[in-house]
């Protein structure tokens, strides 16, 4: 049982509750959610809570967080996009910090869910349309148009360019849901690969220094894509809400 | 979906599901069961942390970042106008050194002026009172050249009257030597 792969992803429930005939308990994964967002929150505030002018070291994080989440949306969306800064910097750190909850061993990783990114993509693209309409009418809908086209080619085009918004909120979901999943998997298959083959005798435990070698070498690389994958959730948040911002191309 | 639910958790059942929950023989990532609670939980929280950064975190950041940049702007400004106030306090200074260079420099070329004048009249006085004594000396010079030139007649005659008393044997007179004397002494 403990060297299965998949129970890691496996959902507990530590407080059942049933609302309206749903069952919303309070499982492990809300409480991962929960601890996310205590500990960044709490990180957040209590860093900054000293406004200090020359900043300390947790302050001078949360800064360079602000910082770096702010020139990425500014470079990408214009000084407009700014007023979804809260949306994007939200998105990072809770991605961020979600991800990086997940490499302690024996924790559960929210974002191996799908129906978790899901969610956070439908709240971008959500967003992106909402905004759209709101502020070009159906002036939004030239993002399917590229501008100077002829309308032969145009209704190939057109076609095309549905296609791909509609593959968006797919490919900004599975992206992030696939990579945490997959990474957790190779991790734990890996490190269990050690435990069998230091079973297996002599010789087993000669053999067993391979899958520990890529076990440590494998950590170190989900380290970074747990910082990969928030970040590129970012970025694309900020690419999709500029197209609501301008439209045409 | 029931049947294949069913085979998997039949396939399952030798690794085991915790708790015995429903529907654990699923992929658990695609366990439809569990969205509704992932998704309040997830409105929740996310809602949580998405007012706490836009209503407390993210305005306190953008407070500092901003008082910092408006301190050292001030700061620059402070800095260049004491830079400007240290330029004027040169230009004064180099100014006020000039002037005073000019000043002393014309003290000195006063003071040398009178140095030399006041110079002048001293040689002129000792240059007169030297030739005063000069005409003084030259005078008693001729007095005492007088003198003795009349004294050099009395001791010619007394050389020439010993001379000739030695010569001749003391047979002339004072008188004639006196003559003769005064004689040689005309030609």
């Amino acid at each position: 049982m403990a060297t299965d792969p998949i129970q890691q992803f496996q959902i507990i429930k530590l407080l059942p509750l049933e609302v309206a005939g749903f069952d919303v308990s309070f499982t492990n994964s809300a409480l991962f959610m929960v601890a996310t967002v205590a500990l960044s929150s709490a990180f957040l505030i209590f860093s900054t809570s000293g406004r200090g002018l020359i900043p300390g070291r947790a302050q001078s994080v949360s800064e360079i967080a602000y910082e770096f989440i702010a020139g990425l949306l500014r470079q990408s969306a214009g000084s407009e996009g700014m007023k979804f800064f809260p949306l994007v910097f939200s998105l990072f750190v809770f991605i961020l910090i979600a991800n990086l909850f997940g490499m302690f061993p024996y924790f559960f990783t929210i974002t191996s869910h799908i129906i978790i990114t899901v969610a956070l993509a439908m709240l971008v693209i959500g967003t992106v349309i909402i905004y759209g309409f709101w502020r070009n009418g159906l002036g939004f809908l030239k993002l399917f148009v590229p501008g100077g086209v002829s309308p032969i080619l145009a209704a190939v085009i057109v076609p095309i360019e549905v296609l791909s918004f509609i593959s968006r909120p797919l490919s900004l979901s599975v992206r992030l849901f696939a990579n945490m999943l997959a990474g957790h998997i190779i991790l734990k298959v890996f490190a269990g690969f050690v435990v069998a083959l230091s079973g297996m005798g002599f010789v087993g435990i000669f053999a067993s220094v391979l899958p520990l070698a890529f076990t440590v070498a494998l950590t170190a690389l989900e380290f970074l894509v747990a910082f990969l994958q928030a970040y590129v959730f970012a970025v694309l948040t900020c690419m999709y809400l500029n197209d609501a911002i301008h439209p045409s191309h | 979906m029931a049947a294949t639910k069913e085979q998997e958790t039949g396939t399952n059942s030798e690794v085991g599901t915790p708790g015995g929950q429903e529907g654990g023989g699923v992929f658990p990532p695609f366990d439809s069961s569990t969205f509704a609670s992932q998704l309040l939980w997830l409105a929740i929280t996310f809602g949580l942390f998405y007012y706490l950064m836009s209503k407390v975190v993210l305005p306190r950041i953008s407070d500092i970042l901003e008082v910092r940049s408006d301190r050292i702007a001030q700061d620059i400004e402070e800095a260049n106008r004491l830079k400007q106030e240290s330029d004027e306090a040169i230009a004064a200074y180099e100014q006020e050194l000039a002037e005073a260079k000019s000043k002393a420099h014309a003290i000195a070329t006063e003071a040398s002026d009178k140095a030399k004048a006041e110079a002048e009249n001293y040689r002129q006085k000792v240059e007169a009172e030297l030739s005063a004594k000069l005409a003084t000396a030259e005078d008693k010079i001729a007095e005492i050249k007088q003198a003795a030139l009349s004294e050099v007649g009395s001791i010619a005659e007394d050389t020439a009257a010993v001379m000739v008393n030695e010569l001749l044997g003391g047979k002339v007179s004072k008188a004639d030597v006196t003559a003769a004397v005064k004689q040689a002494g005309r030609s």
